[in-house]
Protein backbone atom coordinates (compact mmCIF):
# COMPACT_ATOMS: atom_id res chain seq x y z
CA UNK A 1 0.00 0.00 0.00
CA UNK A 2 3.12 2.42 0.60
CA UNK A 3 4.97 1.72 -2.45
CA UNK A 4 1.40 2.32 -4.36
CA UNK A 5 0.67 5.53 -2.42
CA UNK A 6 4.99 6.89 -3.00
CA UNK A 7 3.91 5.52 -6.62
CA UNK A 8 0.63 7.97 -6.87
CA UNK A 9 2.78 11.05 -5.32
CA UNK A 10 5.31 10.66 -8.17
CA UNK A 11 2.85 10.83 -10.82
CA UNK A 12 0.75 12.91 -9.43
CA UNK A 13 0.80 15.20 -12.09
CA UNK A 14 0.48 13.45 -14.90
CA UNK A 15 -2.37 11.42 -13.09
CA UNK A 16 -3.91 15.39 -12.72
CA UNK A 17 -3.35 16.51 -15.99
CA UNK A 18 -5.47 14.05 -17.35
CA UNK A 19 -8.27 14.41 -14.80
CA UNK A 20 -8.56 17.91 -16.06
CA UNK A 21 -8.00 16.96 -20.00
CA UNK A 22 -11.13 14.69 -19.33
CA UNK A 23 -13.35 17.10 -17.01
CA UNK A 24 -12.03 20.32 -20.42
CA UNK A 25 -13.26 17.42 -22.73
CA UNK A 26 -16.88 16.93 -20.48
CA UNK A 27 -17.41 20.38 -20.28
CA UNK A 28 -16.76 21.42 -23.58
CA UNK A 29 -18.49 18.30 -25.38
CA UNK A 30 -21.89 19.34 -22.57
CA UNK A 31 -21.44 22.95 -23.93
CA UNK A 32 -21.56 22.66 -27.50
CA UNK A 33 -23.48 20.05 -26.97
CA UNK A 34 -26.70 21.77 -25.17
CA UNK A 35 -26.26 24.17 -27.95
CA UNK A 36 -26.48 22.16 -30.79
CA UNK A 37 -29.06 19.89 -28.62
CA UNK A 38 -31.53 22.73 -28.52
CA UNK A 39 -31.58 23.98 -32.08
CA UNK A 40 -32.45 20.07 -32.73
CA UNK A 41 -34.92 19.97 -30.24
CA UNK A 42 -37.01 22.59 -31.36
CA UNK A 43 -36.42 21.68 -34.96
CA UNK A 44 -37.52 18.65 -34.24
CA UNK A 45 -40.95 19.49 -32.65
CA UNK A 46 -42.06 22.59 -34.26
CA UNK A 47 -40.57 22.48 -38.39
CA UNK A 48 -42.40 21.49 -40.98
CA UNK A 49 -41.93 17.76 -41.86
CA UNK A 50 -39.19 18.24 -45.22
CA UNK A 51 -37.00 19.97 -42.37
CA UNK A 52 -37.87 17.80 -39.77
CA UNK A 53 -36.90 14.59 -41.64
CA UNK A 54 -32.65 15.64 -41.72
CA UNK A 55 -32.86 16.21 -38.02
CA UNK A 56 -34.84 12.94 -37.21
CA UNK A 57 -31.77 11.30 -39.50
CA UNK A 58 -29.05 12.26 -37.41
CA UNK A 59 -30.77 11.86 -34.11
CA UNK A 60 -31.58 8.00 -35.31
CA UNK A 61 -27.99 7.46 -36.60
CA UNK A 62 -26.39 9.08 -33.55
CA UNK A 63 -28.55 6.97 -31.40
CA UNK A 64 -28.10 3.64 -33.35
CA UNK A 65 -24.01 4.28 -33.45
CA UNK A 66 -22.21 3.28 -30.89
CA UNK A 67 -20.02 6.32 -29.51
CA UNK A 68 -16.39 4.41 -29.95
CA UNK A 69 -17.58 4.46 -33.54
CA UNK A 70 -18.31 8.37 -33.88
CA UNK A 71 -14.85 9.11 -32.12
CA UNK A 72 -12.84 6.72 -34.09
CA UNK A 73 -15.19 7.87 -37.05
CA UNK A 74 -14.60 11.73 -36.02
CA UNK A 75 -10.42 10.73 -35.55
CA UNK A 76 -9.90 9.18 -39.13
CA UNK A 77 -13.16 11.44 -41.91
CA UNK A 78 -11.45 15.18 -40.74
CA UNK A 79 -7.94 14.25 -42.38
CA UNK A 80 -9.58 13.07 -45.75
CA UNK A 81 -12.23 16.36 -45.89
CA UNK A 82 -8.85 18.07 -45.29
CA UNK A 83 -9.87 19.75 -41.92
CA UNK A 84 -6.99 19.23 -39.55
CA UNK A 85 -8.05 18.27 -36.49
CA UNK A 86 -5.76 17.07 -32.86
CA UNK A 87 -6.70 14.17 -31.29
CA UNK A 88 -8.76 16.05 -28.50
CA UNK A 89 -10.64 18.36 -30.53
CA UNK A 90 -11.81 14.86 -32.66
CA UNK A 91 -12.65 13.89 -29.37
CA UNK A 92 -14.57 16.73 -28.26
CA UNK A 93 -16.63 16.96 -32.02
CA UNK A 94 -17.57 13.30 -31.27
CA UNK A 95 -19.18 13.71 -27.82
CA UNK A 96 -20.42 17.39 -29.13
CA UNK A 97 -22.43 15.29 -31.89
CA UNK A 98 -23.09 12.35 -29.23
CA UNK A 99 -24.24 14.33 -26.48
CA UNK A 100 -26.47 17.01 -29.51
CA UNK A 101 -28.30 13.57 -30.64
CA UNK A 102 -29.03 12.78 -27.22
CA UNK A 103 -30.53 16.21 -25.69
CA UNK A 104 -32.04 17.24 -28.93
CA UNK A 105 -34.35 14.10 -28.26
CA UNK A 106 -34.35 14.64 -24.57
CA UNK A 107 -35.75 17.84 -25.20
CA UNK A 108 -38.08 17.02 -27.93
CA UNK A 109 -39.74 14.71 -25.32
CA UNK A 110 -40.05 17.59 -22.79
CA UNK A 111 -41.40 20.54 -25.06
CA UNK A 112 -44.06 17.84 -26.35
CA UNK A 113 -44.99 17.12 -22.82
CA UNK A 114 -45.83 20.73 -21.74
CA UNK A 115 -49.84 20.92 -21.83
CA UNK A 116 -50.93 22.11 -25.64
CA UNK A 117 -52.58 25.15 -23.36
CA UNK A 118 -49.74 26.98 -22.74
CA UNK A 119 -48.41 27.44 -26.21
CA UNK A 120 -52.34 28.72 -26.67
CA UNK A 121 -51.85 30.87 -24.24
CA UNK A 122 -48.94 32.75 -25.42
CA UNK A 123 -50.13 32.80 -28.81
CA UNK A 124 -53.54 34.86 -27.76
CA UNK A 125 -51.76 37.13 -25.96
CA UNK A 126 -49.91 38.10 -28.74
CA UNK A 127 -46.50 36.47 -27.77
CA UNK A 128 -44.35 35.81 -31.50
CA UNK A 129 -42.77 32.74 -31.55
CA UNK A 130 -39.34 33.11 -30.45
CA UNK A 131 -40.98 35.39 -27.10
CA UNK A 132 -43.53 32.04 -26.64
CA UNK A 133 -40.45 29.78 -26.75
CA UNK A 134 -38.21 32.21 -24.94
CA UNK A 135 -40.46 33.18 -22.14
CA UNK A 136 -43.14 30.21 -21.79
CA UNK A 137 -41.95 27.04 -23.79
CA UNK A 138 -37.95 26.50 -22.60
CA UNK A 139 -38.28 27.40 -19.31
CA UNK A 140 -40.67 25.01 -18.48
CA UNK A 141 -39.06 22.41 -20.50
CA UNK A 142 -35.72 23.28 -19.31
CA UNK A 143 -36.47 22.46 -16.47
CA UNK A 144 -38.11 18.84 -16.71
CA UNK A 145 -35.16 17.76 -18.85
CA UNK A 146 -32.67 18.94 -16.34
CA UNK A 147 -32.21 15.26 -14.55
CA UNK A 148 -31.76 13.55 -18.10
CA UNK A 149 -29.42 16.91 -19.05
CA UNK A 150 -27.02 16.24 -15.13
CA UNK A 151 -27.31 12.49 -16.96
CA UNK A 152 -26.35 13.35 -20.59
CA UNK A 153 -22.91 14.75 -18.12
CA UNK A 154 -22.14 11.72 -16.77
CA UNK A 155 -22.35 9.82 -20.02
CA UNK A 156 -19.82 12.05 -21.49
CA UNK A 157 -17.61 11.60 -18.67
CA UNK A 158 -17.53 8.28 -18.73
CA UNK A 159 -17.33 8.09 -22.48
CA UNK A 160 -14.35 11.02 -22.25
CA UNK A 161 -12.96 7.47 -21.42
CA UNK A 162 -13.00 6.16 -24.59
CA UNK A 163 -10.82 9.29 -26.45
CA UNK A 164 -7.84 7.06 -24.53
CA UNK A 165 -8.54 4.43 -27.77
CA UNK A 166 -7.21 7.47 -30.53
CA UNK A 167 -4.58 8.65 -28.30
CA UNK A 168 -6.11 11.86 -26.34
CA UNK A 169 -4.00 12.17 -22.83
CA UNK A 170 -6.74 12.21 -20.71
CA UNK A 171 -7.35 9.97 -17.43
CA UNK A 172 -7.50 6.82 -18.38
CA UNK A 173 -4.34 7.03 -21.12
CA UNK A 174 -2.23 8.85 -18.29
CA UNK A 175 -3.07 6.07 -16.07
CA UNK A 176 -2.43 3.28 -18.42
CA UNK A 177 0.88 4.91 -19.02
CA UNK A 178 1.66 4.92 -14.84
CA UNK A 179 0.91 1.11 -15.53
CA UNK A 180 2.83 0.83 -18.27
CA UNK A 181 5.90 2.21 -15.72
CA UNK A 182 5.14 0.78 -12.92
CA UNK A 183 2.93 -2.97 -13.29
CA UNK A 184 0.69 -2.11 -10.40
CA UNK A 185 -1.96 -2.79 -12.69
CA UNK A 186 -5.30 -3.31 -10.30
CA UNK A 187 -4.15 -0.40 -8.05
CA UNK A 188 -4.06 1.87 -10.39
CA UNK A 189 -7.35 1.07 -12.48
CA UNK A 190 -8.84 0.93 -9.12
CA UNK A 191 -7.73 4.74 -8.87
CA UNK A 192 -8.66 5.70 -11.96
CA UNK A 193 -12.03 4.25 -11.09
CA UNK A 194 -12.22 6.08 -8.02
CA UNK A 195 -11.84 9.33 -9.24
CA UNK A 196 -14.87 8.69 -12.04
CA UNK A 197 -16.76 7.33 -9.78
CA UNK A 198 -16.07 10.43 -7.47
CA UNK A 199 -16.75 12.86 -9.83
CA UNK A 200 -19.86 11.64 -11.45
CA UNK A 201 -21.49 11.03 -7.97
CA UNK A 202 -20.68 14.90 -7.06
CA UNK A 203 -22.06 15.73 -10.86
CA UNK A 204 -24.98 13.89 -9.61
CA UNK A 205 -25.33 15.91 -6.13
CA UNK A 206 -25.02 18.71 -7.89
CA UNK A 207 -27.64 18.24 -10.27
CA UNK A 208 -30.18 16.93 -7.50
CA UNK A 209 -29.20 20.56 -5.49
CA UNK A 210 -30.12 22.77 -8.50
CA UNK A 211 -33.31 20.09 -9.13
CA UNK A 212 -34.55 21.17 -6.01
CA UNK A 213 -33.56 24.87 -6.23
CA UNK A 214 -35.34 25.27 -9.68
CA UNK A 215 -38.26 23.37 -7.95
CA UNK A 216 -40.89 20.48 -9.15
CA UNK A 217 -42.32 20.37 -12.46
CA UNK A 218 -44.82 22.78 -13.18
CA UNK B 1 -10.33 17.28 -51.20
CA UNK B 2 -11.15 15.57 -54.59
CA UNK B 3 -12.59 12.36 -52.15
CA UNK B 4 -14.72 10.50 -54.26
CA UNK B 5 -15.75 7.23 -52.74
CA UNK B 6 -15.19 3.91 -53.59
CA UNK B 7 -17.09 1.05 -51.77
CA UNK B 8 -14.96 -1.80 -53.24
CA UNK B 9 -12.63 -2.57 -51.47
CA UNK B 10 -15.54 -2.80 -48.49
CA UNK B 11 -17.36 -4.79 -49.87
CA UNK B 12 -14.26 -7.76 -50.50
CA UNK B 13 -14.28 -7.87 -47.05
CA UNK B 14 -17.77 -7.05 -45.59
CA UNK B 15 -17.95 -10.90 -44.80
CA UNK B 16 -15.46 -9.86 -41.70
CA UNK B 17 -17.50 -7.09 -40.96
CA UNK B 18 -21.00 -9.13 -40.87
CA UNK B 19 -19.22 -12.00 -38.63
CA UNK B 20 -18.10 -8.86 -36.54
CA UNK B 21 -21.36 -7.94 -36.01
CA UNK B 22 -22.68 -11.55 -35.33
CA UNK B 23 -19.75 -11.61 -32.43
CA UNK B 24 -20.70 -8.66 -31.15
CA UNK B 25 -24.33 -9.48 -31.14
CA UNK B 26 -23.34 -12.47 -29.40
CA UNK B 27 -21.36 -10.88 -26.15
CA UNK B 28 -24.39 -8.88 -25.76
CA UNK B 29 -27.02 -11.74 -25.72
CA UNK B 30 -24.41 -13.40 -23.45
CA UNK B 31 -23.84 -10.35 -21.40
CA UNK B 32 -27.37 -9.12 -20.99
CA UNK B 33 -28.72 -13.29 -20.01
CA UNK B 34 -25.98 -13.49 -16.89
CA UNK B 35 -26.84 -9.70 -16.37
CA UNK B 36 -30.64 -11.00 -16.43
CA UNK B 37 -29.80 -12.87 -13.47
CA UNK B 38 -27.40 -10.46 -11.54
CA UNK B 39 -30.24 -7.79 -12.30
CA UNK B 40 -33.11 -10.43 -11.17
CA UNK B 41 -30.96 -10.72 -7.62
CA UNK B 42 -30.35 -6.97 -7.16
CA UNK B 43 -33.64 -5.67 -7.48
CA UNK B 44 -35.56 -8.23 -5.06
CA UNK B 45 -32.66 -7.36 -2.99
CA UNK B 46 -33.35 -3.87 -3.54
CA UNK B 47 -37.22 -4.05 -2.61
CA UNK B 48 -36.69 -6.59 0.37
CA UNK B 49 -36.89 -6.77 3.48
CA UNK B 50 -32.87 -6.68 4.51
CA UNK B 51 -31.16 -3.33 5.16
CA UNK B 52 -27.93 -5.19 4.27
CA UNK B 53 -29.49 -6.10 0.77
CA UNK B 54 -30.74 -2.63 -0.11
CA UNK B 55 -27.06 -1.20 1.10
CA UNK B 56 -25.74 -3.79 -1.36
CA UNK B 57 -27.77 -3.90 -4.14
CA UNK B 58 -27.71 0.29 -4.26
CA UNK B 59 -23.91 0.83 -4.07
CA UNK B 60 -23.39 -1.88 -6.66
CA UNK B 61 -25.95 -0.13 -8.81
CA UNK B 62 -24.11 3.35 -8.21
CA UNK B 63 -20.86 2.30 -8.30
CA UNK B 64 -21.42 0.86 -12.09
CA UNK B 65 -23.53 3.40 -13.16
CA UNK B 66 -20.86 5.91 -12.43
CA UNK B 67 -18.03 4.13 -13.92
CA UNK B 68 -16.92 3.92 -17.62
CA UNK B 69 -17.34 0.92 -18.80
CA UNK B 70 -13.76 0.89 -20.79
CA UNK B 71 -12.39 1.19 -17.11
CA UNK B 72 -14.07 -1.71 -16.24
CA UNK B 73 -12.99 -4.00 -18.95
CA UNK B 74 -9.56 -2.88 -18.77
CA UNK B 75 -9.86 -3.96 -14.48
CA UNK B 76 -11.41 -7.20 -15.76
CA UNK B 77 -9.13 -8.06 -18.61
CA UNK B 78 -5.47 -6.76 -17.36
CA UNK B 79 -5.88 -6.60 -13.64
CA UNK B 80 -7.29 -9.67 -12.40
CA UNK B 81 -4.60 -12.05 -13.74
CA UNK B 82 -2.10 -10.06 -11.34
CA UNK B 83 -4.60 -11.18 -8.62
CA UNK B 84 -4.11 -14.63 -9.94
CA UNK B 85 -7.82 -14.91 -12.23
CA UNK B 86 -7.09 -15.59 -15.33
CA UNK B 87 -9.54 -15.37 -18.58
CA UNK B 88 -9.81 -15.36 -21.74
CA UNK B 89 -10.54 -12.24 -23.57
CA UNK B 90 -14.16 -13.06 -24.55
CA UNK B 91 -14.71 -14.38 -21.18
CA UNK B 92 -13.25 -11.28 -19.53
CA UNK B 93 -15.11 -9.20 -21.80
CA UNK B 94 -18.64 -10.99 -21.16
CA UNK B 95 -18.14 -10.62 -17.68
CA UNK B 96 -17.48 -7.19 -17.60
CA UNK B 97 -20.43 -6.39 -19.71
CA UNK B 98 -22.75 -8.33 -17.74
CA UNK B 99 -21.65 -6.19 -14.22
CA UNK B 100 -22.23 -3.32 -16.45
CA UNK B 101 -25.43 -4.20 -17.86
CA UNK B 102 -26.58 -6.06 -14.18
CA UNK B 103 -26.41 -2.40 -12.57
CA UNK B 104 -28.62 -0.82 -15.93
CA UNK B 105 -30.96 -4.18 -15.53
CA UNK B 106 -32.01 -3.97 -11.77
CA UNK B 107 -33.08 -0.07 -11.61
CA UNK B 108 -35.28 -1.57 -14.88
CA UNK B 109 -36.23 -4.77 -12.87
CA UNK B 110 -36.52 -2.63 -9.75
CA UNK B 111 -39.44 -0.41 -11.31
CA UNK B 112 -40.71 -3.53 -13.08
CA UNK B 113 -41.57 -4.28 -9.38
CA UNK B 114 -42.87 -1.39 -8.44
CA UNK B 115 -45.01 -1.58 -10.94
CA UNK B 116 -46.62 -4.40 -9.96
CA UNK B 117 -50.10 -4.39 -8.17
CA UNK B 118 -50.33 -5.48 -4.97
CA UNK B 119 -53.57 -6.98 -5.30
CA UNK B 120 -51.83 -9.46 -7.34
CA UNK B 121 -48.79 -10.29 -4.87
CA UNK B 122 -51.95 -10.49 -1.92
CA UNK B 123 -53.83 -12.63 -4.21
CA UNK B 124 -51.21 -15.19 -4.98
CA UNK B 125 -50.52 -15.39 -0.94
CA UNK B 126 -54.30 -15.76 -0.57
CA UNK B 127 -54.62 -18.64 -2.47
CA UNK B 128 -51.92 -20.16 -0.25
CA UNK B 129 -48.31 -19.83 -2.30
CA UNK B 130 -45.25 -18.90 -0.22
CA UNK B 131 -43.14 -15.39 -0.50
CA UNK B 132 -40.88 -17.65 -2.86
CA UNK B 133 -43.35 -19.24 -5.21
CA UNK B 134 -45.19 -15.65 -5.17
CA UNK B 135 -42.30 -14.05 -6.38
CA UNK B 136 -41.42 -16.69 -8.71
CA UNK B 137 -44.52 -17.68 -10.32
CA UNK B 138 -46.99 -13.84 -9.72
CA UNK B 139 -44.33 -11.15 -9.54
CA UNK B 140 -41.74 -12.11 -12.00
CA UNK B 141 -44.15 -12.96 -14.82
CA UNK B 142 -45.95 -9.36 -14.46
CA UNK B 143 -42.58 -8.04 -13.73
CA UNK B 144 -41.05 -9.48 -16.93
CA UNK B 145 -43.77 -8.14 -19.28
CA UNK B 146 -44.10 -4.55 -17.86
CA UNK B 147 -39.99 -4.13 -17.49
CA UNK B 148 -40.10 -5.51 -21.26
CA UNK B 149 -39.70 -2.29 -23.28
CA UNK B 150 -36.85 -1.04 -21.25
CA UNK B 151 -35.06 -4.32 -20.84
CA UNK B 152 -35.45 -4.00 -25.06
CA UNK B 153 -33.86 -0.62 -24.46
CA UNK B 154 -31.49 -1.94 -22.26
CA UNK B 155 -30.18 -4.76 -24.45
CA UNK B 156 -30.00 -2.36 -27.49
CA UNK B 157 -27.09 -0.19 -25.32
CA UNK B 158 -25.42 -2.93 -24.31
CA UNK B 159 -25.33 -4.29 -27.90
CA UNK B 160 -23.69 -0.77 -28.96
CA UNK B 161 -21.68 -1.05 -25.96
CA UNK B 162 -20.19 -4.40 -27.59
CA UNK B 163 -17.76 -2.33 -29.38
CA UNK B 164 -15.75 -1.30 -26.91
CA UNK B 165 -14.64 -5.08 -26.77
CA UNK B 166 -12.68 -3.48 -29.67
CA UNK B 167 -10.26 -2.12 -27.00
CA UNK B 168 -9.05 -5.62 -25.77
CA UNK B 169 -8.71 -7.19 -29.73
CA UNK B 170 -11.77 -9.18 -29.75
CA UNK B 171 -12.43 -9.15 -33.66
CA UNK B 172 -16.16 -7.32 -33.38
CA UNK B 173 -17.80 -4.97 -35.96
CA UNK B 174 -15.56 -1.52 -34.85
CA UNK B 175 -12.21 -3.78 -34.88
CA UNK B 176 -12.69 -5.07 -37.88
CA UNK B 177 -13.40 -1.47 -39.68
CA UNK B 178 -11.06 -0.35 -38.11
CA UNK B 179 -8.74 -2.71 -39.36
CA UNK B 180 -9.72 -2.02 -42.71
CA UNK B 181 -10.15 1.43 -42.49
CA UNK B 182 -6.15 1.34 -41.66
CA UNK B 183 -5.38 -1.36 -44.47
CA UNK B 184 -7.06 0.29 -47.50
CA UNK B 185 -7.35 3.91 -46.22
CA UNK B 186 -11.31 4.06 -47.39
CA UNK B 187 -12.08 6.14 -44.07
CA UNK B 188 -15.24 7.62 -45.16
CA UNK B 189 -16.49 4.03 -47.03
CA UNK B 190 -15.47 2.07 -44.04
CA UNK B 191 -16.57 4.18 -41.16
CA UNK B 192 -20.21 4.85 -43.16
CA UNK B 193 -20.79 1.41 -43.83
CA UNK B 194 -19.50 0.26 -39.86
CA UNK B 195 -22.15 2.91 -38.36
CA UNK B 196 -25.27 2.15 -41.16
CA UNK B 197 -24.82 -2.04 -39.75
CA UNK B 198 -24.70 -0.72 -36.21
CA UNK B 199 -28.13 1.33 -37.16
CA UNK B 200 -29.26 -1.23 -38.73
CA UNK B 201 -29.03 -3.77 -36.75
CA UNK B 202 -30.20 -1.39 -33.37
CA UNK B 203 -33.10 -0.75 -36.16
CA UNK B 204 -34.36 -4.66 -36.45
CA UNK B 205 -33.30 -5.48 -32.66
CA UNK B 206 -36.23 -2.86 -31.96
CA UNK B 207 -38.85 -3.56 -33.94
CA UNK B 208 -38.64 -7.48 -32.88
CA UNK B 209 -39.08 -6.33 -29.68
CA UNK B 210 -41.76 -3.74 -31.05
CA UNK B 211 -43.70 -6.83 -32.05
CA UNK B 212 -42.84 -9.22 -29.34
CA UNK B 213 -44.74 -6.33 -26.92
CA UNK B 214 -47.43 -6.35 -29.14
CA UNK B 215 -47.69 -10.34 -28.79
CA UNK B 216 -47.54 -10.17 -25.07
CA UNK B 217 -50.37 -7.28 -23.76
CA UNK B 218 -49.52 -5.30 -20.95
CA UNK B 219 -50.75 -6.56 -18.44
Amino acid sequence: MQVFLDQVWTARWPLWDGFLLTIEIAAAAIACGTVLGCIVGIQLVFAPTLVRFPFRVYVDVMRGTPLLVLILAAFYIPSVAGLNLSATQAGILALTLFAGAHIGELLRGSLQAIPPGQAEAARSIGLTFPQMLAYVLLPQALRSALPPWINTGVELIKGSSLLSMIGVGELLLKTQEVIGRTFMTIEFYVFAGCLYLITNILLDQVGKTVERYAGGRS
Amino acid sequence: MGYSLHFGAIWASFDRLLSGLAIGLGLAIAAVLIGTFLGLLAAFASVGPSRLGRLIAGSYVMMIRNLPLLVLVLLVYFALPQAGIRLDKYESFIGALALYSGAYLTEVFRAGLLSVPKGVVEAGRAIGLTRFQTGIWVTAPVMLRNALPSLGNTFISMFKDSSIAAAIAIPELTFEARKINVDTFRVVETWLVASGLYVAACFAIASFLRSLERRFPKF
